[in-house]
């Protein structure tokens, strides 16, 4: 079975919001669009997102780092926002995980986004339905467009490369060997709901050079210094070889 | 969360109404069948559970398709209330009109159907809210038995309010069980709120964001100007008045309406009861902590 997600690298993420700002001009032409804005230049602007970028700071001053921490929803392998909606609208595709908003079906009674921990969920002010993020889908699968745009719009935009997109239930994918190999985590796992996407911790970047990577240290015969330098007048080792 | 007054309204008329039947059919069933008090008492039921109805449809965005919401029944105790809902008033108008037509013996059939229905209607509604599991203030069995306990004390006052009105002799009667009902919903609400003040939130900023460390402290959320998420999961209403809502609906819902209840004054009582429920049920809603809130907590 397969379960489309993202893998999110806190380590990486800068907070430029161009997933956010991608995501935006992909889906609201798309086929989830459009996602409204109200008072768009006015004095209280708001509006529509698949996908936010927020910033926490952690520490004490002088100690905090800054987190960039980009939310968006999980596509949860076990979605509370599923099975409370009266209508059928919210769904999550067997075929591909991803949770999903049937537009055509949605009442607007809110209740799935009062189910989701996590915020994930947006009602839009014009068209009064839920709307969230759909990983893309009507880009992942068009066949129009070359293999390597087939990614959500939000993943091909991040200029660190902090986004990876791929099956989490395919051992062998990118993002489950990062979220393997590099420590990747789900968001309040105290409520079961088993995000699909992931996150990357923060790491401390260290560049360690030890001793023996700039001198030899295994030289058990101690005859590497012994070597005599050769004079410039006598035979290279293409002389040599070209007996 | 932020309370809507659609579902304030819905919960507690809806509560009102099937309370009020409840009275009517019980006291039937214990032989007082004076047919043109349970007809008008079964049209005044409806009354109040078609108004809830109406100010339902004020909390949907496409309320045109609201038919739409009966469809997924077996996981969804919001579309169990969307088929309670018209059920139960089905049950209780035929009840109701059996009585108009003087067949007494259809209409306790049919009103046992409706009393049943109207126990069910009462565990949907107190389920939509009981099942969600993060919403930790809500998740609770006291939910649904505080939903079922308030709309019978409202219930039962408003039938010893109507009974006053007729100058009938169960009035008195609906007065003492109305009472019984009211402080016995204030034992189990008392105890939803003493269990609430206790409650510690699961989630914190740490599993919000998964970094484990004490000091996390928010810096933007992403949007200036707020969004769905800022609108609908935050009242805005600070401690004060948070506490002005609590202690004035722990007065209007029990302590006024009950000593108004023995004194007598029916129908003063009931009009009081539901002023009382309408703000038991604001601070229901403002009192359950959203777990997305923890993303929500500076905008820059």
């Amino acid at each position: 079975m397969t379960q489309l997600a993202l893998v999110i690298d806190l380590n990486v993420c800068v907070g430029c919001h161009a997933c956010v700002t991608s995501c935006k001009e992909w889906n609201t032409q798309g086929a989830a669009g459009p996602l409204s804005d109200q008072n768009p230049r006015g004095k209280d602007p708001s509006g529509t997102f698949f996908n936010r970028v927020q910033t926490f700071e952690v520490g004490e001053y002088p100690d905090t780092q800054t987190v960039h921490f980009p939310k968006s929803c999980l596509h949860c392998e076990d979605p509370p926002c599923v099975p409370v909606c009266p209508t059928g609208a919210s769904y999550k595709r067997a075929e591909d995980g991803i949770v999903l908003v049937d537009y055509d079906k949605c009442i607007g009674c809110k209740y799935c986004a009062w189910a989701c921990p996590y915020g994930a969920r947006e009602l839009d002010e014009a068209q009064k339905v839920m709307k969230k993020c759909t990983l893309c889908v009507d880009r992942i699968y068009d066949g129009a467009l070359p293999e390597r745009d087939r990614k959500p719009a939000c993943v091909l935009a991040c200029p660190t490369s902090a986004r990876l997109f791929g099956d989490i239930h395919d051992p062998a994918s990118e993002v489950s060997i990062a979220i393997r190999e590099q420590g990747g985590y789900a968001l309040m796992p105290e409520w079961g709901t088993h995000p699909a996407n992931h996150y990357l911790p923060r790491r401390k970047t260290e560049f360690r050079v030890r001793e023996e990577d700039l001198q030899r240290f295994d030289n058990p015969l101690k005859v590497d210094g012994l070597l005599p330098k050769p004079a410039a007048s006598e035979p290279a080792l293409d002389d040599v070889t070209s007996w | 969360m932020r309370p809507a007054w659609s579902v304030v309204l819905l919960t507690t008329l809806l509560g009102a109404g099937q309370g009020l039947f409840l009275a009517l059919y019980g006291s039937d069933l214990f032989g007082f069948s004076f047919s043109g008090f349970l007809v008008g008492g079964t049209a005044i039921s409806l009354t109040l559970c078609g108004a809830g109805l109406a100010a339902s449809f004020f909390h949907l965005g496409r309320p045109e398709r609201a038919w739409r919401s009966a469809a997924q029944w077996r996981t969804s105790w919001l579309s169990r209330e969307v088929i309670a809902i018209p059920l139960f008033m089905a049950l209780a108008g035929t009840y109701g009109v059996m009585h108009w037509l003087g067949m007494r013996e259809g209409a306790l059939a049919a009103g046992a159907l409706a009393a049943v229905a109207c126990l069910a209607l009462y565990v949907c509604t107190g389920m939509i809210y009981a099942c969600l599991k993060f919403l930790q203030e809500w998740h609770s069995p006291l939910t649904v038995v505080n939903f079922t306990l308030l709309g019978t004390a409202s219930g039962f006052t408003g039938a010893a309010a109507l009974a006053a009105q007729g100058n009938l002799s169960m009035g008195k009667t609906y007065a003492m069980a109305a009472l019984a009902a009211t402080l016995l919903a204030a034992v189990t609400r008392g105890a939803a709120l003493a269990r609430n003040a206790r409650l510690r939130p699961r989630s914190s900023p740490q599993t919000a964001i998964g970094i484990k460390h004490p000091r996390i402290a928010q810096k933007a959320q992403g949007a200036m100007g707020g969004s769905f998420n800022t609108r609908e999961f935050f009242h805005g209403a600070g401690p004060m008045r948070l506490a002005a809502v609590k202690w004035g609906f722990l007065a209007g819902a029990f302590g006024i309406p009950a000593a108004l209840l023995l004194l007598q004054f029916n129908s003063i009582a009931f009009l009081i009861q539901l002023a009382g429920l309408v703000a038991e049920r604001w601070y229901f809603f403002a009192e359950a902590r959203h777990p997305q809130n923890l993303y929500y907590q500076a905008i820059s």
